[in-house]
């Protein structure tokens, strides 16, 4: 187990690079504590694949170091990093039974049999394998191949770090959030750091108590859920996350005050511009646009009856908004007003949040 | 322009895929057929469009029977969830190829295929192959495809199931839209409750090779006609218990919650009935003034992004609440959640739904 630090890590596939989208990676610097549970979120492409594997030493960083603890490690191999890591697919003996599926990285590493029994009932027993422990393998179905690939993850207890690279993917949706909240329990009773990587915010969210979000090779955000939900550092962690996601709408700065849609806008803390931006942007999330008696005006365009609640669409002079009301509120057909709720109220510059 | 299924049958062997089956599909309509993997949607489909034929029954379109009619000579298309196109064809050649085949004229396809691009936002990649493409603009192609020939019945099997969340999020809103003014039946499947909420139109929730309930969408939402159909139109899965109702009080079994009744539930004789709770009826925090308390012990809290999924058990029940926002509740501890009793679905012992007043 230990601490791991990515410092100023950039990763590149070409040759040369003339411009900022020829790097896969830009300036990672992150710190993990020991035991804890990290997601890595973000859609395809963003560099979240290439930075589990200069992780796990599949491929070595154009710049930049990493650690474990306090030893640089870079240019070691995946097999002297001590990690384990679990696929997106099922990665097993078909051949073999379940139980020496699970028995295979001990043996390998010549663990006595006694603990290698007693270590392998244990693992099967916290995903429910235990019944067909002695089953061949070949005979299971694909989420049930799945669980022995995690199992060999979690078999260990000397890895540095597990780290899973969007472990759900073939399981059946109903069967997802079984496994999604297995994992979780399974963290907080072997208490080693894991990194969960995906491109889905239920999967990243529900498992991790630290989310980094990355965008085209950079991150973004670092936080838990609830700071990415209530406040997103960047423009695409509001979009991203959140369904519907963050209205981002172009406002104005003026002497510290944002005018967005000709409406002077109240945000928790005052804006303090200090450079000049290309631009600036109003950010809020459906949930904290309410209807009011005054404020800025608008028309209702759309209601989506979405069950649970109803989806508004809106629009007014500073461009379309989308807001979520209860399903029991009754909404104007026509003219109204819009409030949005200060303290969740951000503004962009450049895309990234202006504080204070 | 219609689609009538007339106690459509289908077997395998000695299994019952499809239970007899009788629908009907009226023209410049959204059908979505809701229900799980294996429920039969996608063999209703294809004996809907000439791909498979029903083992007895008959299928009729336009007051015609088609039965055993090719899917050649109908005027159909259908989507599958697996992007399907030509992987040598760039984008403009994919979206072209129904009208090559029905020979039309060059003109004519240029000015179709530019118009359906323009409606699916794919004006700018017609040179691109597919393999260039992104899932979601590769399925736009697939849907282009099947939009440009004017078809009198077009199928979408799961179109959105292989897409990442945003962008599902975005064809869901844009799909509607692209039926509108079109005369066509339009027929979705959807394992997704969500799904058919959003696009509205009609909905036939499907459970095991049995339609149980078909209607409009919100209607069927609303009035579940039995607990299956509930379950069906309920994700995260509704909750349903069994209640006992004894003058006018309700209580839940095996727990210590229970309320009184309003409206016409009132003069319910005194009896074991089943409600149904669904998972935003259920929230950490009071909804409403007459909201009453269930406690128990959490199993799971999920987040997704701008809600938070709780799994609790009470009693001897394992109950499933929806909030929305971030609720980042420990495993293990013991919770207070509320519950909305005016959401309450109550069902009598066929499980069939009583009406409020």
């Amino acid at each position: 187990m230990s601490k791991i630090s990515l410092k100023n890590l950039s990763h590149s596939y070409l040759a040369k690079q003339n411009k900022d989208l020829d790097w896969a990676l830009r300036d990672i610097n992150l710190e993990w504590s020991d035991g804890g549970a990290y997601a890595l979120l973000g859609p395809s492409g963003c560099g979240k694949t290439t930075l589990l594997n200069i992780i796990s030493g599949l491929l070595k960083p154009t710049k930049g170091e990493v650690y474990f603890d306090d030893k640089k490690i870079t240019h070691l191999s995946p097999v002297e990093r001590n990690i384990a890591q679990v696929f997106q697919f099922p990665v097993i003996y078909d051949t073999m039974t379940v139980f020496d599926n699970l028995a295979f990285p001990l043996r390998n590493r010549g663990f006595p049999r006694d603990r290698i029994g007693a270590r392998v009932k244990e693992i099967a027993e916290m995903l429910d394998l235990s019944e067909t422990l002695y089953n061949r393998a070949s005979g299971l179905t694909a989420d049930g191949k799945q669980k022995i690939s995690l199992g060999r993850g979690l078999v260990r207890s000397d890895v540095n770090v597990i780290m899973f690279d969007e472990p759900l993917t073939v399981i059946d949706p109903h069967l997802k959030w079984i496994l999604r909240s297995k994992l979780k329990e399974l963290h907080q009773e072997i208490n080693r750091t894991m990194i969960y990587v995906t491109h889905d915010q239920t999967e990243a969210l529900t498992f991790a108590d630290q989310v980094v979000v990355m965008h085209e090779g950079k991150i973004v955000q670092k936080g838990t859920p609830v700071e990415l939900f209530e406040k997103p550092k960047h423009t695409f962690v509001g979009h991203f996350i959140g369904s519907p996601g963050m209205n981002i709408l172009s406002c104005d700065l003026k002497n510290d005050e944002v005018i967005f849609s000709k409406t002077k806008i109240e945000t928790e803390k005052k804006i303090k511009v200090k450079k000049n931006y290309l631009k600036t942007q109003i950010g809020v999330r459906p949930e904290f646009v309410n209807f009011s008696d005054s404020g800025i005006p608008a028309k209702v365009l759309k209601v989506s009856n979405a069950g649970r609640h109803q989806i508004v669409d809106v629009e007014c002079s500073g461009g379309k908004l989308k807001m979520i009301s209860s399903a029991a509120t009754n909404i104007p057909s026509e003219n109204v007003y819009l409030k949005f709720n200060s303290k969740y109220t951000h503004v962009y510059g450049d895309d990234w949040i202006i504080e204070e | 322009m219609s689609l009538e299924l007339k106690n459509v049958e289908k077997k395998v062997g000695a299994k019952t895929h499809i239970y007899s089956t009788n629908l009907r599909f009226e023209k410049n309509t959204i059908n979505v057929l809701l229900g799980s993997t294996l429920s039969g949607k996608t063999t209703l489909m294809q004996i809907m469009v000439g791909l498979d034929k029903p083992t007895s029954g008959e299928i009729w379109f336009n007051e015609k029977n088609v039965t055993g009619v090719a899917v050649q000579k109908r005027n159909a298309s259908m989507v599958y969830q697996q992007f399907i196109n030509y992987s040598n064809f760039t984008v403009f050649e994919n979206i072209a190829s129904p009208l090559k085949i029905l020979g039309v004229k060059q003109d004519e396809i240029k000015n179709r295929v530019g118009k359906v691009a323009e409606l699916l936002k794919l004006s700018d990649m017609f040179n691109k192959r597919p393999h260039e493409l992104s899932g979601g603009q590769q399925q736009r192609t697939a849907l282009a495809r099947a939009l440009v020939k004017d078809s009198d019945l077009i199928l979408l099997d799961e179109p959105l199931a292989n897409l990442d969340f945003k962008l599902r999020e975005e064809l869901r809103e844009e799909l509607p839209r692209l039926f509108e003014n079109r005369d066509c039946i339009v027929v979705y499947a959807t394992t997704e409750p969500m799904d058919a909420l959003l696009i509205g139109g009609n909905t036939a929730t499907i459970h095991e090779g049995n339609i149980i309930q078909y209607g409009k969408t919100i209607d069927v939402y609303n009035e579940p006609i039995n607990v299956i159909s509930a379950k069906v139109f309920n994700d995260p899965p509704i909750n349903t218990a069994y209640a006992n109702k004894k003058g006018e009080l309700f209580s839940i079994e095996g727990n210590s919650v229970s309320w009184s009744l309003q409206g016409n539930l009132n003069k319910l004789k005194d009896d074991r009935y089943t409600i149904g709770i669904r998972p935003h009826s259920i929230t950490p925090y009071k909804q409403k003034e007459n909201s009453v308390k269930i406690k128990g012990k959490v199993l799971i809290a999920e987040l997704s992004g701008s809600e938070s999924i709780i799994h609790f058990q009470s009693g001897n029940l394992n109950w499933v609440s929806l909030s929305t926002g971030i609720h980042p509740l420990e495993v293990g501890v013991e919770a207070e959640l509320y519950m909305d009793v005016n959401q309450f679905l109550y069902f009598d012992q066929n499980n069939k739904l009583i009406k409020h007043v």
